[in-house]
C-alpha cells in the first residue's frame, strides 16, 4: 500500500513533465511549418494538410478522454463530429452578415459547434452510459450512423415566414422563393465561410491538449480513473458513477464537436456522408496506435497516419487492411500476458543499453 | 393486407437474425466476448457460395456445405490468432481487437473481390405461396428461412443439453475456473463454439443473400450488428431467446420502416436495444447473472 | 519502450519534412498538356472513380495517337479521392496541383466535386467534371458539365411520363443519402405535380440500407401504383425488380441513365428487366459506329463493358483536345491562360460536338450541356429506341 501511493507521488511529478513536453512539440512543430510555408518551402499537398492534421490530433485525443481514461470504447466519435460541424456551418452562415469580423465569428461558432456536440454527447449518453463495454460500443456506433443519416436527410432554409424543415424532400420543404437554404439533404451545406487557419488549428489543439492534461490530473479525472480501474470499490466509496461518465462523455463530445467546426470551416462544402463508421476506426486507430491512455501518442499517432497515406498515395488500397492489422497487433502486443513480460525485460536491458550509452557519451564529452 | 404483408417480411427478416443471433449468443456466452467479426464471417460465406456456384458451377447443396466447412476453420482461425491470446486481458481489449478483426475481413474482401457488389443468384428452390388472389405473397425464400431458422434452434438446443460437448459448453459458460476444475477442456471448448457459430455465420449467409440478393464486403456488417442487438434482447445466453429475439427485431425493423420512416428504422432498433437494457437488462428469456466483485 | 517511440518519431518527422521538401517550388513544365482528375479508385463508390480513370486514359491514347495538340502530346494524371466530400477531395486536388494539372477533368462525384470548386476557380483551372450532376458544381465559370444536370433527367422523366401518357399514379423510390437520386427526384416531384401526375408513395431508402426494399415496395403495391420511377443506380434497381418478382407486384418501372448496366450485371435475370423504359444519354449497344468502336476498345483494354461515366469521360477528353486544338493550346501555356481561352471557345455558340453521349452537344455560360436524353426500353434483353 506505501509503495503504490509512493508510486503515485513519483507519477504526478512526470505526468506534468509529459504535459510540457508534448505542449513544447506542438509549438515547435508549429513554428517549423510556419516558417517554412512563409517562405513557400512546402508543396500545395502538404499546406492542404495543415488544418486536418489539426482536427485528427484534437479527435484523437479526444477519443482518448473515452478509451483512455474512462476505459469505454465509443465508436460515435464521427457523430458528435457531425454536429459540431454542421452547427458550427449554421452559425456562420446566418451570423457572416452581422458578424463580418471572422475573428469574432468563428471562435464563436466552434464553441456553440462544441456546445451542441457535448449536448448530443449528454442526450445519449444518459441512456447509454448505464450499460458497459460491449453494450455501449455497439450503442455509439448506432448512434453515430444515425446521426449521419438524420442529418444527410434534412433539409433546413428559413424565408419570411421563418424557418422550414424537412425530413423528406427539397419541395416539402415549401421554401419561399427568396428564402434561403441552408441544409441541402445528401447534397449538405455549401458556401460555409473559410475562416480555419493553421495559427487557429494550433491554438486549438494547444487548448485540447491543456484540458486534456488537466482533466486527467484533476479530482474529476482521477474519480474517472478509479471508476475505470475498478467500478465497485469506485462506488463503494461513494462516487457517483454516472455523474462522472456522463461529465467525460460530454467533454469528449465538445472537444469532438470544436474539431468538427474546425473541418466544417476549412473546406467549402460540408457533407454528412463524411462522418461514417470508417471515420471512427480511424480516430480509433490512431488511439490504439498512439497508446491507449497516452495523450501525446494520439497527437504523433493522427499525424503520422494522416500524413503517411497521402504522401504514399500509391499504396492506399491497401491502407484499410494495415489500419486493421495494427488494431489487432498493438492489441496482442500490449495486452497479452506473454508479450507484455517480453517487451518489459527487453525495455529494461533496451534502457539499459541507452543509459550505458549516454553516461558514455557523457565520458567523452568530458 | 398492407400490413400482413409487412408482418410476413419481418418474419422473414427476423428468421435471418435469429440465425446470426445465434451464433452471437453461443460467443458471448461460453467466451463472454462480442465477436465483432460474426457478421463478416457471413459475408464471406455469401462469397464462398457464391464463387462456387458461378466460377466452378457446383450445385446449391455442396456449395453451401463449402461455405459452411470454410466459414467453421475461419471462425477456429479467427479465435486462435487473434482472441486466444487475450483470454486474460481486458473487456476493452478484446473488443478492438474483434473491431480490428472485422475490418480486417471486411477490406480483404475488399481487395480480393473488388468494391462492385455482386447479385447472388437464390439458392432457394422452393416456389413462392400465394394467398387471398395474391394479395399476400410468401416467397420460397421467406418459407426457407422460417423453417431452417426454426430446425437449427431445436438441433442446436438438443446439441447442447444432450452431448459431452454441449454440456461442456454450458459448464463453461455457468463458471469457467468450475469448469477446468471438474476437467473441462476450455480452449477445445471455445475453439468448437467458434466453430459452430462460424458454421451457422455461413447458413446465415446462404439465408441473407438469398432473400437480399447482393453481396458486397459490407454485406454483414450492419445484419450483424442487428443479430447483436437481437441476442440481447431475447436474452444473450439463452437459444430459444435468440430465435424470439430476432424475429421481434426483424418485425420492428420493417413496420418501423413501412409506417414510421426508413431514415429512421435503424435508430428505432437501437432504441429497442437501450429500453431493453435499461427495463430488463438480461432480456427476455435471460437468466440474471451477477456481477462478480 | 518510450525512446523507442521517440526515435520512430524522430525519424518520420525527418522523413516527412524531406518529402515535403522534395515536394517544394513549382514544377517546370512538362512537354505534355497535363490533365487531372480525380475520383474514388478505393472505398464503395470506387467502380465510377476507375470507370472514369479507364476511359480517360483510352480518350488520352486516342488523342496522342492522333497526333496529340497540334503535335503535343496530352498527359493524365489520375489521383484517388475515394468519393470523400471534404479533406480527401482537396488532398487530391493538391496532389494534382503539385504534379503540374493544367486542366482538370473531374471530379467524378458530387460531393468531392463540390469540395473542388472553388479551389480551381481560385486556381484558375478550366473544370470539367464528366459525372458530378447536381447543379452546384456548375455555379462557378470555369466549370461545365459533361453528364446531364440532376434536376434536368428529373424533369426530363416527368415530362415523357406525362407526355406519352404512360401512367398516372406513380411510386417513387429513391436513396435520401445520395445527392444524385435527391436531386433527380426532387425536381421529378415538382414537375409531376405540375404536370398533374399523381405521386402515390414516396419511399427512400439510405446507403445503410440498400438491401431489403420489401416495405417499401409493399406500400408501393398498397397505394396502387402503375409505374414505379427509379432514380437510383442500377445495383439496387435489380435488387427492387428482383424483389418485386417475389412479393408479386409488377407495374412499369422507369429510370434514368444510372439504371444503365442493368443488362451486364453478373448473375442478373434480365428478363426482370424486360420492359423497364429509362432515359440515359449513352447505350453501350447501340448500333452506330463510334459507340461500337468505344465499346470494343474498352471491352479489350479493361474487360468490361463501358458505363455512361465512361461514355461522358471519353467525350470530355475528346472535347478538351478539340477545343484545344482549336485554340492552340500549347504545354508552355500557364492553366489560367488555358482556362480563359476554353472558358471562351466551349460557349461559342457556333461549337458543338457530336459524341458517344448525344449529337450536338453545346455549352451555354452557365456551364450546363445541352443534348438529348434518348428514351429507351429494354426488350429481349436489349436496348431499343422508344
Amino acid at each position: 500500500m506505501k509503495n503504490e501511493n509512493k508510486a503515485a507521488k513519483k507519477k504526478l511529478a512526470p505526468l506534468t513533465k509529459k504535459s510540457f513536453i508534448t505542449y513544447a512539440m506542438v509549438l515547435i512543430a508549429f513554428a517549423v511549418m510556419q516558417i517554412l510555408s512563409s517562405g513557400g518551402y512546402i508543396s500545395s499537398m502538404l499546406t492542404g494538410l495543415l488544418v486536418p492534421l489539426c482536427v485528427y490530433s484534437i479527435l484523437a485525443v479526444s477519443l482518448n478522454l473515452t478509451v483512455g481514461i474512462l476505459g469505454e470504447l465509443s465508436l460515435g466519435q464521427a457523430g458528435f463530429m457531425c454536429v459540431g460541424a454542421y452547427t458550427s456551418a449554421v452559425f456562420s452562415q446566418l451570423t457572416s452578415e452581422t458578424i463580418t469580423q471572422p475573428l469574432i465569428r468563428f471562435p464563436l461558432a466552434i464553441i456553440i459547434g462544441g456546445i451542441f456536440a457535448a449536448i448530443f454527447g449528454i442526450l445519449i449518453g444518459i441512456p447509454v452510459l448505464r450499460l458497459n463495454g460491449d453494450y455501449l460500443a455497439i450503442v455509439t456506433l448506432a448512434f453515430g450512423e444515425i446521426i449521419k443519416n438524420v442529418f444527410a436527410a434534412m433539409y433546413v432554409g428559413y424565408d419570411s415566414k421563418g424557418v422550414h424543415i424537412s425530413l423528406k424532400s427539397l419541395s416539402n420543404l415549401n421554401l419561399e422563393n427568396d428564402g434561403t437554404l441552408l441544409l441541402n439533404g445528401p447534397q449538405g451545406i455549401s458556401g460555409t465561410p473559410n475562416d480555419s487557419t493553421f495559427l487557429i488549428g494550433a491554438i486549438m489543439l494547444m487548448l485540447t491538449l491543456i484540458i486534456a492534461y488537466n482533466f486527467i490530473n484533476s479530482r474529476t479525472g482521477r474519480a474517472v480513473m478509479s471508476i475505470r480501474d475498478n467500478v465497485i470499490a469506485a462506488q463503494s466509496v461513494g462516487l457517483n458513477i454516472t455523474k462522472y461518465k456522463l461529465i467525460t462523455f460530454a467533454l469528449t463530445a465538445f472537444i469532438a464537436g470544436t474539431a468538427g467546426a474546425l473541418y466544417s470551416h476549412n473546406f467549402y462544402t460540408l457533407q454528412a456522408s463524411k462522418f461514417d463508421y470508417n471515420l471512427s476506426i480511424l480516430i480509433l486507430v490512431f488511439v490504439v496506435l498512439g497508446g491507449i491512455g497516452n495523450i501525446r501518442g494520439s497527437v504523433i499517432a493522427a499525424v503520422v497516419l494522416v500524413l503517411l497515406p497521402e504522401m504514399l498515395r500509391g499504396i492506399s488500397s491497401y491502407r484499410m487492411l494495415i489500419y486493421a492489422v495494427i488494431l489487432i497487433v498493438m492489441m496482442i502486443i500490449t495486452s497479452n500476458e506473454k508479450s507484455k513480460a517480453f517487451i518489459e525485460a527487453n525495455t529494461q536491458k533496451f534502457k539499459a543499453l541507452f543509459k550505458r550509452g549516454k553516461t558514455a557519451e557523457a565520458k567523452e564529452a568530458e | 393486407m398492407g400490413f400482413l404483408n409487412n408482418l410476413i417480411n419481418g418474419i422473414s427478416l427476423g428468421s435471418i437474425y435469429a440465425v446470426i443471433a445465434l451464433g452471437y449468443t453461443l460467443v458471448y456466452g461460453i467466451a463472454k466476448m462480442l465477436n465483432f467479426a460474426h457478421g463478416d464471417v457471413i459475408m464471406v460465406g455469401g462469397y464462398v457460395i457464391f464463387i462456387a456456384m458461378t466460377s466452378f458451377g457446383l450445385n446449391s447443396w455442396i456449395s453451401i456445405l463449402l461455405a459452411v466447412i470454410a466459414c467453421t476453420l475461419l471462425g477456429i482461425v479467427i479465435e486462435k490468432v487473434a482472441y486466444k491470446p487475450l483470454r486474460q486481458a481486458t473487456s476493452l481489449a478484446v473488443l478492438i481487437t474483434a473491431i480490428g478483426v472485422s475490418y480486417f475481413l471486411q477490406n480483404m474482401a475488399l481487395l480480393i473481390f473488388g468494391e462492385k457488389p455482386v447479385n447472388f443468384t437464390s439458392v432457394v428452390n422452393v416456389p413462392s405461396l400465394k394467398l387471398f388472389d395474391g394479395k399476400i405473397v410468401i416467397s420460397g425464400e421467406t418459407s426457407t428461412a422460417i423453417v431452417i431458422s426454426i430446425l437449427i434452434v431445436v438441433g442446436l438446443s438438443l446439441f447442447i443439453n444432450k452431448t459431452k460437448s454441449g454440456r461442456a459448453m454450458l459448464a463453461v459458460s455457468e463458471d469457467r475456473g468450475a469448469a477446468e476444475l471438474m476437467g473441462v477442456n476450455i480452449n477445445r471448448t471455445i475453439s468448437l463454439t467458434f466453430a459452430i457459430g462460424s458454421g451457422l455465420a455461413a447458413i446465415a449467409g446462404a439465408l441473407l443473400c438469398s432473400a437480399y440478393p447482393t453481396l458486397q464486403n459490407t454485406t454483414g456488417a450492419m445484419p450483424g450488428i442487428k443479430a447483436f442487438v437481437a441476442a440481447v434482447f431475447g436474452g444473450i445466453g439463452s437459444i430459444p431467446g435468440a430465435m424470439i429475439g430476432g424475429i421481434l427485431i426483424g418485425i420492428i425493423e420493417i413496420l418501423g420502416r413501412a409506417y414510421i420512416s426508413p431514415q429512421l428504422a435503424d435508430a428505432i432498433v437501437f432504441a429497442v436495444l437501450i429500453l431493453v437494457l435499461i427495463i430488463k437488462p438480461t432480456g427476455i428469456l435471460g437468466k440474471k447473472i451477477n456481477e462478480k466483485v | 519502450m518510450k525512446s523507442i517511440k521517440k526515435i520512430l518519431a524522430l525519424t518520420v518527422a525527418a522523413a516527412l519534412s524531406v518529402s515535403c521538401f522534395a515536394g517544394c517550388g513549382k514544377k517546370a513544365k512538362g512537354d505534355t498538356i497535363v490533365i487531372g482528375s480525380s475520383g474514388p479508385l478505393t472505398g464503395d463508390n470506387a467502380q465510377y472513380g476507375v470507370a472514369v480513370k479507364n476511359a480517360a486514359e483510352l480518350a488520352v491514347k486516342k488523342v496522342n495517337d492522333d497526333g496529340g495538340i497540334n503535335g503535343i502530346k496530352l498527359s493524365l494524371v489520375f489521383e484517388d479521392d475515394e468519393a470523400d466530400p471534404g479533406d480527401k477531395a482537396v488532398n487530391a486536388y493538391n496532389a494534382l496541383k503539385d504534379n503540374g494539372m493544367q486542366v482538370m477533368m473531374g471530379t467524378v462525384t458530387t460531393g468531392s466535386c463540390l469540395a473542388v470548386i472553388e479551389k480551381t476557380k481560385q486556381d484558375g483551372i478550366f473544370q470539367m467534371t464528366p459525372s458530378a450532376s447536381a447543379q452546384d458544381v456548375i455555379k462557378n465559370d470555369n466549370c461545365f458539365q459533361v453528364c446531364f444536370t440532376d434536376p434536368n433527367q428529373g424533369k426530363g422523366s416527368a415530362d415523357y411520363i406525362a407526355d406519352n401518357n404512360i401512367a398516372k399514379k406513380i411510386a417513387v423510390i429513391y436513396d435520401s443519402s445520395d445527392a444524385y437520386s435527391s436531386g433527380i427526384y426532387n425536381m421529378f416531384k415538382k414537375e409531376a405535380e405540375a404536370k398533374g401526375l399523381d405521386i402515390v408513395a414516396e419511399q427512400s431508402f439510405t446507403k445503410d440500407s440498400k438491401t431489403d426494399f420489401s416495405a417499401q415496395i409493399n406500400a408501393a403495391k398498397s397505394a396502387g401504383a402503375e409505374l414505379m420511377f427509379l432514380p437510383i443506380y442500377y445495383q439496387q434497381a435489380s435488387l427492387i425488380l428482383t424483389q418485386s418478382k417475389s412479393l408479386g407486384f409488377s407495374p412499369k418501372f422507369f429510370g434514368c441513365d444510372g439504371l444503365d448496366g442493368l443488362l451486364n450485371i453478373k448473375n442478373f435475370d434480365t428478363s426482370l428487366a424486360e420492359g423497364v423504359m429509362l432515359l440515359t444519354p449513352f447505350a453501350a449497344d447501340a448500333q452506330d459506329q463510334e459507340t461500337q468502336d468505344f465499346v470494343k476498345a474498352y471491352k479489350d483494354a479493361y474487360g468490361e463493358i463501358p458505363n455512361q461515366f465512361a461514355a461522358d469521360t471519353y467525350d470530355g477528353i475528346m472535347v478538351l483536345a478539340e477545343l484545344m486544338k482549336k485554340e492552340k493550346i500549347t504545354n508552355e501555356m500557364e492553366a489560367s491562360e488555358i482556362c480563359e481561352k476554353l472558358k471562351k471557345a466551349i460557349t461559342d455558340p457556333d461549337f458543338s460536338y457530336n459524341g458517344l453521349t448525344g449529337s450536338n452537344m453545346k455549352w451555354s455560360e452557365d456551364g450546363a450541356v445541352s443534348k438529348d436524353p434518348k428514351a429507351v426500353i429494354i426488350k429481349d434483353g436489349a436496348y431499343s429506341a422508344l
